[in-house]
């Protein structure tokens, strides 16, 4: 019967089917931080339990850390130090891979996993962290599990789980001048909503998704979860081939060959059924930006702001933001830019964001942050001059880490502080209390970065 | 794990669409490597006021449901994050039970582990349920696992569906850590084939 590379990826894992219609899953790598890791050694260690497989794990402190140049000093709370040290303690003690705050293969999580090859297709791949979804670029089945499922991961290196549905998601044509992988994302978000993909695991499909880099895939990824779905796949092909060869952890010689023919027997067969089909238009999407507190808040830059028409969640939404409807969305001033986070801290995000600065100024009133995803991306994109680029117009070039992404270190938005962000979530008070956030891509909020308001990163002349 | 069988208990009603993890503990609280003490800052951002006292506004500070036990409320409950600092809030705080025309996955799956009993039921019965729970002490809910069923305060009944796995470790309040700790040796004998089939994956020294 034709599969679809979910079914593919789900039925190569079982371990054992249950009467009970669950499935004992293999989990082939997993990957901790500090904020969702400590009780799950804690538990291990008081049930006198072991680590199945700690050569399958990867460790990187993320969330807490500080993105200063002073980082090694500046953690700035005894509890966040407690964390960084019980992450540190626990990979010692039980044998797990841990790269050091200070070691410059440091970053977010979803950024050093693929960095560093760990990341590879065909795998099932899960962290207590709902943005795991972004392994899934590489065609490997990946999801966020709570703490209870690392410590079960932990000790059996399986998992107990019941199959997902299949939801496609086809993209089709080109997308324009200034249209990105994030706002492919954010357009699906707003046309399933957040609750869209629930239950299902979404595969992108389609000639705009094949075009897109690795980042690409992975951004789109990344923001699964915010459709609701706890996986997003793209299908291997040459293109991710080509970013897994080489890298640390990657299979080389002649088993990095014989990967490559496993992997080609991934992709969805044709005529393979999907329980949900979703049919876009790359041509139709244009640059995105958030205007309420749910990622499906969302609108073309070009739309005004909504009337809540007696919806009382949209209603509380625009209060928080301190937005009146029928405000034109480009004419919302900002206080705060933030590039960077698991969804857009990559180098090509950095490289988008020097491109679109091209010589010109942070407006003054703007206080525009770059966090890169990763020691290894502000490397990349310092070698290359960007951080230089990007200084001399008057952004603050960080440390790698979460940063204002869920503001757990020091880096946060000032209560009705209103920033144009790369990253995924604009809760009420993600990025600090009060804080107002509006997702958007890299692209975008460098633009909003030089006028000083929400912008059509297509009108701002290119001279 | 703590067993649910039957709760009755007074039910809060919170009809939001979306409550998503931050709101139900926000990142300042994550900083902690235990799982209990979070009860106190449960829902923070709508229960309390920028100095720290209580808004009269929020449901669990009425004084009728300052001992609630059940939550109904709205779609997409437990959306965003995949902390389990929220069930963990949750449960400090004295909830047992949730019930919400749907759930996030992640959200779902983790209040299972802590002996949290999430009912998905659709809109038209939560809308009862809302009203039921509107009248606070007065209309003490039940929650029957065994027999799948809910009833109300007037003596209505309606069912909920369970996945029989979770119901079963629910009820037994069973720790399925050990459960597959038992099939080790299936384990072992699947990780022996793929070692054979896809060698890649496993780490040695030539592989990465
Ligand atoms: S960057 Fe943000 S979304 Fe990504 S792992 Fe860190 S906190 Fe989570």
């Amino acid at each position: 019967m034709a599969k679809t590379l979910y079914d593919k990826l789900w039925h190569s894992h079982i371990v054992e089917q249950q009467d009970d219609g669950n499935c004992l899953i293999y989990i082939d790598r997993h990957i901790i931080h500090e904020v969702t890791s400590p009780q799950a050694f804690e538990g291990l260690a008081v049930a006198g339990r072991a680590l199945a497989h700690p050569e399958a794990m990867l460790a990187v402190p993320d969330h807490n850390v500080p993105t200063s140049a002073d980082r090694a000093t500046a953690v700035n709370s005894e509890d966040s130090q407690i964390q960084l040290d019980t992450l540190e303690e626990n990979c010692a003690e039980f044998g797990v891979d841990y790269i050091p705050m200070l070691d410059p293969r440091q970053g977010i999580v979803h950024i050093v996993g693929p960095e560093q090859g760990f990341t590879q297709p065909g795998m099932t791949i899960v962290c207590g962290d709902s943005h795991t979804s972004t392994h899934g670029a590489f065609g490997a089945l990946a999801f966020g599990i709570g703490t209870s499922e690392v410590e079960h991961v932990m000790a059996t290196q399986t998992l107990i789980l019941s199959r997902q549905k299949n939801m496609r998601i086809d993209v089709g044509g080109t997308l324009g001048a200034g249209v990105t992988a994030k706002d492919i994302a954010l357009a699906i978000i707003g046309e399933i909503g957040t609750a869209g993909g629930t239950g299902y695991v979404i595969e992108f499909t389609g000639s705009a998704i094949r075009a897109l880099t690795m980042e690409g895939r992975m951004t789109l990824c990344n923001m699964s979860i915010e459709a609701g779905a706890r996986s997003g796949l793209v299908a291997p092909d040459q293109v991710t081939y080509d970013y897994v060869m080489g890298r640390p952890q990657s299979p080389k010689g002649a088993a990095f060959e014989q990967a490559v023919a496993y992997w080609k027997t991934l992709p969805t067969d044709e005529g393979a059924f999907y329980d949900k089909e979703i049919f876009l238009k790359a041509e139709d999407i244009a640059p995105q930006v958030t205007w309420g507190t749910s990622p499906e808040n969302v609108l073309p830059i070009t739309g005004v702001v909504p009337n809540s028409c007696g919806n009382e969640n949209i209603a509380r939404a625009l209060d928080y933001m301190g937005l009146k409807p029928g405000t034109r969305l480009q004419d919302i001033a900002i206080d705060r830019v933030f590039i960077g986070s698991c969804t857009n801290g990559r180098i090509e995000d950095i490289r988008a964001v020097a491109e679109v600065v091209n010589g010109r100024k942070v407006s003054d009133h703007v206080a525009a942050w770059v966090v890169p995803g990763s020691g290894l991306v502000k490397l990349q994109a310092e070698e290359e001059g960007l951080d230089l680029i990007l200084i001399e117009a008057g952004f603050v070039w960080r440390e790698p880490g979460c940063s204002m992404c869920l503001a757990m270190n020091a880096d946060k938005l000032g209560p009705r502080e209103r920033c144009a962000s790369t990253s995924n979530r604009n809760f009420e008070g993600r990025q600090g209390p009060k804080g107002r956030t509006h997702l958007m891509s890299p692209a975008m909020a460098a633009a909003a970065a030089l006028t000083g308001h929400l912008t059509d990163v297509r009108e701002l002349d290119h001279g | 794990m703590d067993k649910f069988t039957k709760l009755s208990a007074i039910a809060a009603p919170l009809p939001m669409a979306n409550i998503d993890t931050d709101m139900i503990i926000s990142q300042q609280y994550l900083k902690t490597i235990k799982r209990t003490g979070l009860g106190i800052h449960a829902f923070a951002a709508i229960r309390y006021h920028d100095d720290g006292t209580e808004r009269e506004d929020f449901v669990l500070n009425q004084p009728a449901y300052r001992k609630a036990e059940i939550l109904v409320t709205g779609e997409n409950f437990g959306c965003g994050s995949s902390r389990e600092h929220a069930p963990w809030a949750l449960k400090d705080f004295g909830i047992k039970c949730i019930i919400a025309p749907s759930f996030a996955d992640i959200f779902y799956g983790n209040c299972f582990k802590n002996g949290i009993l999430p009912i998905k039921l659709p809109q038209a019965t939560i809308d009862l349920l809302l009203d039921d729970a509107g009248r606070g002490a007065n209309a003490i809910i039940t929650v029957d696992l065994e027999k799948q069923q809910i009833s109300g305060p007037d003596g209505g009944t309606v069912s909920f569906e369970v996945d029989p796995y979770r119901r079963h470790c629910l009820l037994g309040g069973l720790d399925d850590i050990s459960l597959t700790l038992a099939k080790k040796d299936i384990i072992r004998t699947y990780e022996a084939k793929k070692r054979l089939s896809q060698p890649w994956l496993f780490r040695d020294p030539d592989n990465g």
